[in-house]
């Protein structure tokens, strides 16, 4: 690497947005941001911990990691699913999947909130069956997980799509010509090829799912150490004006947050380090 | 039967598979919207729509994105000429840096915007002696939505302009052309499509963001409600057909940002 | 094993890639399926592994019915033209993959995979990249992995797709003689599909001309290149000048020039084309016996094994010619020079066009 800050370039322009950019991202989410580790060191680290290993604050940790780890696992079990069918397969109402799978992004939370509890309440479309089977749906963890999955979707699918149809056919062929099975192939040949995508569609939808809060709210329950997740004792302690208590609780996903993404970056790192560039 | 396909039956389980977990995930609650929000009729449905309040939230929610998209965009297009045509040290942190209000959870975007402003937050005194409201007022609204939207125009314009490269742009300047004109002349009708999709995912975050405006904006009805809260407030009322009615609008909104964007898709497939 | 292909019919859509297509290859051959792009010569190699369903026709190995076999079942090797390593296991992992995807039971033990792998690496000469991966290595080393990860299951037969197609003229050369020496030695029944007509009369035993989804001739090299079966062979393989003359008399007349050439069957005076290829040509200074064409000196690249010379007769039609840098030596020809062409050793034989 050179000792210069930037590389000369012919193409102007380099002062004018590199200023513009550090000063638009400072003021709109470095400074805002750093609010938080101001706030926190108002108070000791004694009142810091305490906050933090309260037994409420633990349980909605808990609860929070838990349904936003179990919904990232089944969106990368479906996810893959989706995916193969989209790209390998044709099917009737294909084109139309394919173009939805993007909904739960563009649909606002609230709406999917207030959509997936009225289906999964025990009296709902789909809750009424579960029901029967035993099962509540909302307002317990599992409804969480619901909602969690239906934000999470698009994750996964839209990172292994592109892998997949970029795989290249060669490389089953030649399985093929070697005597391997299918499933073998599946098993040894296109799964570590797409493997990595789908632990980033995991972690992406694992991210999104930890800080989700407006498809939750509705069908959670919010019940104090049953369903309450992390966000929402955030807005607790706000509404109680407890500002240090909800930036503490904020800084503690924030940590555990960065702990998990930190931890999926360095084994994706370690992925291509070894397999290096083809 | 091809080297590269399953036995039949595998296909069938896999498509079956994948079509029910779209159904029950994906169709189900856009059918469920629309169905509750009819449910007491025509009539009351246009009356929900037409509550001063319901047009006071719609009134809030568009003056929200038209602020906050174009802000957006102007930072999305800067930084993206900055990371996809020039190479500078820390420009992977500053792409992280920039993704950064998207791993953040909503509810903390939010809580950031009242340690700042709010009555005990670090410019609360000093705004609060000059009668300056920003938090439970609309300006802080529109700064959590902001702060929400930020990277989503810059996300999808770096990687269309990474692609296009720089050949293009060295083109016109070895031809004469300044570099204003190679800008407007060269570079923003290669992109044009990659900016039109950031503006409808931006947009479309926008309207419908929930957790970050729910936070500080302290829901006065008529005045810092936006469409997503009066959803909640409604629902939270037990007025189950008024807060359908209100989200069927949002659920629209969706359904118009999806067909957009796979016709913008289609037009960016077209060009290459 | 002996490779047999019988009428084989092969259409993608509209497009009709293979028609009635025969072929066999002797126990042991080295063949090459020449052909422009779009001739089927890849549909052909990839049919015979089975990595492509025919409407019609079979393939044999070994005189037994293969077309019934799946591709995994067929026991061939194919080394892809872009070599379709796996780029998430390490050379020897590649290598192994064959035989790890045997089935328990027929699983040789790690011990014995493990020797045959090494063995193969002695036999590419690349001991040394065993743990490393695919994307660490030169593309002929990757080209030299992938066919040994297709030997590895001893296949019967040996298919090559475009195997050198994408690799340095230098490197090209290399592979080329490896690839001959290698099959002197082992002796696996061996298809090979190449656009080069230079490296399928270099390393074929026998070479198939195909085009437009027909086989056009099969040949020693020697035979399709001095004995081409029609025009299209004649022009594929090597360039050649092309005559509008008329027959009459036993000799065939440029103008008003007349030429002698053995061979000429002709009662009636008609006109024909005549094919002579650039080295077929003297040049001289003198006009000699009068059988020569009178001719402008063009263009002369001196540069190559050969030196290349365009000549202008005074009708403007354009002559290539090569001569040898000794027979240049003595000319001493520069551009604008008259001088004086003639055929020599002239071999005749009329096509259907």
């Amino acid at each position: 690497m050179s000792r210069r800050f930037v590389e000369p370039s012919i193409l102007p322009g380099f002062s004018l947005t590199f200023g513009f950019t550090v000063f638009y991202l400072s003021l709109i989410v470095l400074i805002p941001l750093s609010m938080l580790f101001f706030k926190t060191a108002s108070l000791s680290p004694r009142e810091f911990w305490e906050i933090l290993t309260a037994t409420r604050t633990l349980a909605a940790y808990r609860l929070s990691f838990g349904t936003a780890f179990a919904s990232a696992g089944i969106n990368a079990v479906f996810g893959v699913i989706i995916a193969w069918a989209l790209v390998r397969y044709s099917f009737p109402g294909k084109r139309i999947i394919d173009a939805l799978v993007d909904f739960p992004l563009a649909l606002p939370t609230a709406v999917a909130g207030i959509a997936l509890t009225e289906l999964y309440a025990p009296n709902g479309s789909v809750g009424r069956y579960l029901a029967l089977a035993g099962i509540k749906g909302a307002f317990t963890p599992l409804g969480i997980t619901i909602a969690l999955t239906f934000v999470g979707l698009p994750f996964v699918v839209r990172t292994v799509e592109p892998v997949l149809e970029e795989l290249d056919p060669q490389l089953e062929e030649a399985a093929a010509s070697l005597g391997a099975s299918r499933w073998y192939t599946i098993k040894k040949v296109i799964f570590p090829v797409i493997a990595p995508a789908v632990l980033t569609g995991f972690t992406l939808a694992f991210a999104r799912a930890v800080g989700e809060y407006g498809s939750v709210i509705f069908i959670a329950g919010n019940m104090p150490m049953k369903t309450e997740i992390a966000p929402l004792l955030i807005m607790t302690k706000l509404e109680q004006y407890d500002y240090a208590g909800a930036t503490t609780i904020a800084i503690g996903m924030l940590l555990i947050s960065f702990f998990f993404l930190a931890a999926a970056n360095f084994f994706q790192w370690q992925l291509s380090r070894k397999y290096g560039k083809v | 039967m091809s080297v590269r396909t399953e036995p039949r039956s595998i296909r069938i389980l896999i498509i079956t598979v994948a079509v029910a977990f779209f159904a029950l995930f994906l169709v189900l609650p856009l059918v469920c919207v629309f169905q509750n929000a009819f449910s007491k009729g025509l009539t009351f449905y246009v009356k929900t729509l037409q509550h001063p309040d319901a047009l006071a939230a719609m009134r809030m929610t568009v003056i929200t994105a038209l602020v906050a998209v174009p802000l957006n965009l102007v930072f999305g297009v800067a930084a993206s000429w900055l990371i996809a045509k020039f190479d500078f040290k820390g420009k992977d942190i500053l792409l992280s840096l920039i993704d950064l209000p998207l791993s953040v959870s909503p509810v903390i975007s939010g809580l950031v915007f009242i340690l700042l402003f709010g009555a005990q937050g670090l410019l609360g005194e000093w705004l609060g002696d000059r009668n300056i409201q920003i938090v439970f007022a609309p300006p802080g609204i529109i700064l959590a939505t902001i702060f929400v939207t930020f990277p989503m125009v810059a996300r999808e314009l770096i990687p269309v302009m990474k692609a296009q490269g720089n050949e293009e742009e060295e083109a016109a300047l070895t031809l004469g052309a300044s570099g204003w004109r190679t800008f407007w002349l060269v570079t923003i009708p290669n992109i044009r499509w990659g900016i039109l999709y950031g503006i409808i995912l931006c947009n479309a975050r926008a309207m419908g963001e929930f957790g970050a405006v729910s936070v500080v904006s302290g829901h006065i009805r008529g005045l810092t409600n936006t469409l997503p809260l009066h959803v909640e407030i409604l629902y939270n009322e037990y007025q189950f057909a008024a807060a359908f009615a209100a989200a069927s609008v949002l659920a629209l909104l969706a359904i118009v940002t999806l067909v957009a964007k796979t016709a913008v898709e289609g037009m960016m497939r077209r060009e290459h | 094993m002996s490779i047999e292909v019988r009428s084989i019919h092969k259409s993608f859509g509209s497009f009709k890639a293979l028609e009635d297509v025969s072929l066999h290859v002797e126990t042991g051959e080295l063949v090459a399926l020449l052909g422009p792009s779009g001739s089927g010569k890849t549909t052909l190699l990839r049919i015979v592994a089975g990595l492509e369903k025919v409407e019609e026709g079979q393939v044999f190995f070994g005189g037994e019915d293969a077309s019934i076999q799946k591709v995994s079942e067929r026991g061939v090797g194919f080394v892809f033209q872009h070599y379709a390593l796996f780029r998430h296991m390490t050379v020897f992992d590649n290598i192994a993959f064959g035989l790890n995807a045997k089935p328990k039971n027929l699983r040789p033990p790690q011990a014995e995979i493990r020797a045959r792998v090494s063995e193969l690496l002695k036999l590419i000469q690349l001991e040394w990249v065993a743990d490393r991966f695919p994307g660490q290595l030169s593309g002929g080393q990757r080209q030299r992995v992938a066919l040994a990860r297709a030997l590895a299951v001893r296949p019967k037969v040996l298919l090559l797709d475009e195997p050198f197609g994408s690799l340095d003229a230098q490197v090209r050369k290399e592979l080329r003689h490896w690839l001959r020496r290698f099959h002197d030695e082992f002796r696996i029944t061996t298809l090979f599909v190449t656009h080069d007509q230079e490296e399928a009369l270099e390393v074929a035993d026998r070479i198939v001309v195909m085009n437009k989804g027909r086989i056009e001739q099969v040949g020693t090299p020697d035979e399709v290149y001095h004995d081409p079966a029609n025009v299209f062979v004649l022009n594929f393989l090597g360039n050649v000048n092309l005559f509008h003359c008329r027959l009459d008399d036993g000799k065939v007349y440029f103008g008003n020039i007349g030429v002698e050439i053995p061979g000429v069957a002709s009662d009636n005076a008609r006109s024909a084309n005549l094919y002579v290829r650039p080295h077929q040509f003297q040049i001289t200074r003198d006009a000699g016996t009068g059988t020569s064409i009178k001719a402008a000196v063009a263009y002369v690249n001196p540069a190559g094994s050969v030196v290349k010379i365009d000549l202008k007769r005074e009708t403007g039609e354009m002559i290539h010619v090569e001569i040898s840098q000794a027979e240049f030596a003595a000319l001493k020809i520069v551009r604008g020079d008259i001088v004086y062409v003639s055929l020599r050793d002239v071999t005749y034989s009329e096509y259907q066009i």
